[in-house]
């Protein structure tokens, strides 16, 4: 039999490790992919209490997210040649 | 037998995910967030909801992990340094996610509350979006819209 806490505890590691690769990695690309993880890992535990609902709502806005994101990326690498996330310090505005 | 599962697939999301973290090569990030998304898929049926197992899958493993394979596939990204330089950003960042874990574990764990699985199946999540939730269901597809209109108009050349 699967323990109670089980889900929570898998879901909250996932989320710590994905904040983790948030704040240690430099490509922005990462990042976002990490963002994506923590994502996953509160899905994870919506799921285990029964929202399906709100899951398929965070999926929904993680799927604009990304493809904003990404677009944004693609942006400034072909304005500074770089995804290096200090570039991102140099946009006004 | 789906105690086996349980352990197989969690310990396939937590390797993974430490791999999306640490790996220097962000190709094999991707490849690892798809093992990590696909194992995260294998939990949602064990918890018996099917019907989001499949969205998730089509939705993450299908779309977004190709789109980043795509944008990763046009960057050079050789030069970029994958990790922060100094060592006390590492330090930072550990006890950030300790204090994090800490809140999590005196909150979180209090108000945590497993149901007994039942309504996941499609029909109930269908009939849910279109009657109590119709609102922000119209509302994320006006979302969906301005992401078409913001990503043409981020992309396009000057």
């Amino acid at each position: 039999m699967i323990p109670t806490y089980s889900y929570l505890v898998l879901g909250c590691i996932l989320f710590s490790i994905g904040t983790l690769g948030v704040l240690i990695r430099r490509n922005v690309v990462i990042v976002l992919m990490c963002i994506e993880l923590m994502l996953n890992a509160v899905n994870l535990i919506l799921v285990s209490v029964c929202e399906p609902v709100f899951v398929f709502f965070i999926m929904m806005v993680a799927a604009v997210e990304v493809s904003v994101g990404l677009a944004l990326i693609a942006r400034v690498y072909r304005k500074f040649g770089t995804t290096d996330i200090s570039t991102f310090g140099q946009l006004k505005g | 037998m789906s105690d086996i599962f349980f352990w197989v697939f969690s310990v396939m999301a937590v390797v993974s995910a430490l791999s999306v973290v640490l790996n220097r090569n962000p190709i094999y990030s991707v490849l690892s967030l798809i093992v990590c998304f696909f194992s995260i898929a294998g939990h949602y049926v064990l918890m018996g909801a099917l019907f989001l197992c499949a969205v998730h899958i089509v939705v993450y493993a299908g779309a977004i992990m190709v789109l980043f394979l795509f944008v990763i596939m046009l960057m050079n990204l050789k030069d970029v340094p994958e990790f922060v330089s100094k060592w006390w950003h590492f330090g930072a960042a550990g006890a950030a996610v300790a204090a994090m874990v800490f809140g999590l574990a005196t909150h979180l764990f209090q108000s945590y509350n497993p149901r007994v699985i039942g309504d996941m199946q499609l029909k109930p999540i269908a009939q849910a979006l279109f009657t109590t939730y119709a609102v922000p269901f119209e509302l994320s597809a006006i979302l969906f819209l301005s992401a078409v209109i913001g990503v043409v108009a981020l992309g396009k050349s000057e």
